[in-house]
């Protein structure tokens, strides 16, 4: 009986996280259809203006989910590089004190909450922003300053915050690359950086593409370090433009808005619901590929 | 001219350079985390007075003081450690210990990975429109609570089930062998020897709460007031229950509103808190994964 009860219990426990996924789902849907019904689904992603105040609103978010594309894989551009050669360091050629230096500062990087990576951006990095562009555009008649938050910015921040996330995947896969096939390339008189770069990493090919991914994943979800640092208008995503990201969109509007425009908001979280769950998809067809390939 | 020779090492330019630029990337998260860390201390440090820590900031009274989001934080903490805790560890002794490879666990693993992918915007969102409005608790700190539940349980999840993968099958088939029953062997073998993986998924959790933001600001809302006392024992505790029921902002929230008000210094200050609280949250972890391996 108590037997019984127990396995019952677990098994209610273990369900927790399919409940929670399908009523997310659900909750999402429900939730964001009702302004597409509204407002029409072409006039939200085909259009660019975003005037939910005005007298007759205007709910393209066009510009919003380009900004979020854009902005993601500019931080990608940038952070997956460092990242990958901080985790081949970390993997192949750290030594035993020089990896206790870094290690833990990558754990702590990790650790560090988001608002702190915007209050960061706000103070030190969106003021430099703005003298670089007082340099730039500085006989130009038609650029808009914006005091330094731009998508720069937010690209700088989030290449940051994605490094932790692609240091540790891409380490854990190049460590778990085969000792011997380390060991046939110095064999065959290949130096160290060779062996790495062309037997090593792309041995962890598949772990290093899932460190990616997850990193997209990070990029795109995040919200609170980026709402201030990118500016509040809905622009092109130009590297000095004032942008807004599908994540910040909500967070900074969701607090005055009403009727069709807190619909709205609820619409741009299913889209970025939508952009999450493809990810995960990917991710789960990566790793279930790097299973068959072992 | 020069012999061509085994013992003379081939200089190669290019590797130097590609060796530089690891080095130099690595060298990147380092200055980075001494860059932030100094950073918000330099800024900060000025507002770290006593009364920043007993004060609630009041624009009425004209103080400044983060007392009520400490408090607040703290409730989060416990709150949704206690509701995450027993359902992850739970779930993963099922994975675990009952399960057999199926279709039910190829869900289970897949949702539970989705869900420590979905951002906390989209956590927020869900709070606010299933627990808040749906269950009705509006903007309160039960409401962030069981939002912030459903993040990290892919935590505690992962980490108890890493624990138990390593609890050798000795140890059960010894225990069975003996004549324990499942559940008893689960309760008295399996669960301590797992304790410190467990410990680890939560300082995990611990460290993800105390971070939260995004999730939290549609879901517990951004009061600073603290619990009022006074009325003997039993009332006490009814009005320490009664504030889980309140709104109330945690202090991530605290320095994300100070910042939008251009609030700088108050804004370094928690910042600073919030930094004291990761490292010593990282001791910890090493703490605890230091006792694991050893043993």
């Amino acid at each position: 009986m108590v037997e019984r009860t127990a396995q019952m219990i677990f098994t209610v426990c273990a369900s927790f996280a399919i409940l929670a996924v399908a009523s997310i789902t659900l909750y999402m849907m429900i939730s964001g259809t009702p302004a597409i019904f509204k407002v029409g689904l072409k006039d939200i992603l085909f259009e660019t203006a975003w005037e939910p105040t005005g007298a007759e609103p205007k709910y393209g978010i066009l510009y919003v989910i380009l900004t979020s594309v854009v902005g993601t894989f500019l931080a990608i551009l940038i952070g997956v590089p460092i990242g990958l050669m901080t985790a081949v360091f970390l993997a192949e050629i750290s030594g035993k004190y020089t990896a206790a230096i870094v290690k833990p500062a990558v754990e702590l990087l990790a650790g560090i909450p988001s608002v702190i990576y915007g209050l960061l951006g706000i103070y030190l990095l969106n003021p430099l922003m703005y003298r670089l562009e007082l340099v730039l555009f500085r006989d130009s008649k038609t650029h808009q300053f914006t005091g330094g938050s731009n998508l720069l910015s937010a690209v700088l921040v989030l290449a940051i915050m994605i490094l932790p996330t692609v240091i540790n995947i891409s380490q854990t896969a190049i460590e778990s690359v085969r000792k011997d096939i380390r060991a046939a390339s110095l064999a065959l008189g290949a130096s160290k950086v060779q062996t790495i770069f062309r037997a090593v990493l792309p041995a962890a090919k598949s772990g290093i593409v899932t460190a990616v991914v997850l990193g997209v994943g990070r990029a795109v979800g995040e919200a609170m370090a980026v709402t201030l640092v990118s500016g509040s208008s809905v622009n092109l995503p130009l590297p000095f433009n004032s942008v807004r990201f599908l994540t910040t969109a909500i967070v900074s509007e969701m607090g005055y808005s009403q009727g069709t425009h807190r619909q709205m908001l609820f619409t741009i979280g299913l889209v970025l619901f939508v952009f999450i769950m493809l990810i995960n998809v990917v991710l789960n067809r990566i790793l279930k590929g790097g299973g068959e390939e072992k | 001219m020069k012999e061509p020779t085994l013992y003379i090492k081939r200089k190669r330019p290019l590797e130097a350079f590609v060796m530089g630029i690891i080095y130099g990337a690595s060298a990147v998260s380092v200055l980075l985390l001494a860059g932030i860390i100094g950073y918000v201390f330099y800024h900060g440090f000025s507002a770290l007075k006593p009364e920043f820590f007993t004060n609630v900031t009041s624009e009425l009274k004209g103080t400044v003081g983060i007392a009520g989001n400490l408090i607040n934080t703290v409730y989060i903490i416990v709150i949704t450690l206690l509701i995450a805790t027993p359902v992850g560890v739970g779930g993963a002794i099922y994975l675990n210990e009952y399960a057999k490879p199926g279709r039910l666990v190829r869900m289970i693993e897949f949702t539970t990975e989705t869900l420590s992918g979905i951002p906390s915007v989209i956590f927020g969102l869900f709070g606010m429109v299933f627990f808040g409005a749906t269950l009705g608790l509006d903007y309160s700190i039960l409401n962030g609570c069981l939002t912030l539940s459903l993040m990290i349980l892919p935590l505690i999840v992962r980490n108890t089930q890493e624990a138990l993968r390593t609890v050798p099958d000795s140890y059960r088939s010894a225990a069975l062998g003996m004549g324990a029953a499942k559940w008893y062997m689960i309760r008295t073998v399996l669960l301590p020897s797992a304790v410190p993986g467990i410990l680890t998924g939560v300082i995990l959790a611990v460290g993800r709460i105390v971070g939260e933001s995004a999730a939290l600001l549609f879901t517990a809302g951004s009061a600073r007031a603290l619990p009022r006392l006074g009325g003997g024992l039993l009332k006490n505790l009814e009005r320490l229950w009664q504030k889980a029921g309140k709104p109330g902002g945690s202090l991530t929230i605290e320095l994300y509103l100070q910042m939008q008000n251009g609030e700088y210094e108050t804004a370094f200050g928690i910042g600073c808190v919030l930094i004291v609280i990761v490292l010593v949250i990282n001791g910890l972890l090493k703490l605890v994964t230091g006792k694991m391996t050893k043993q």
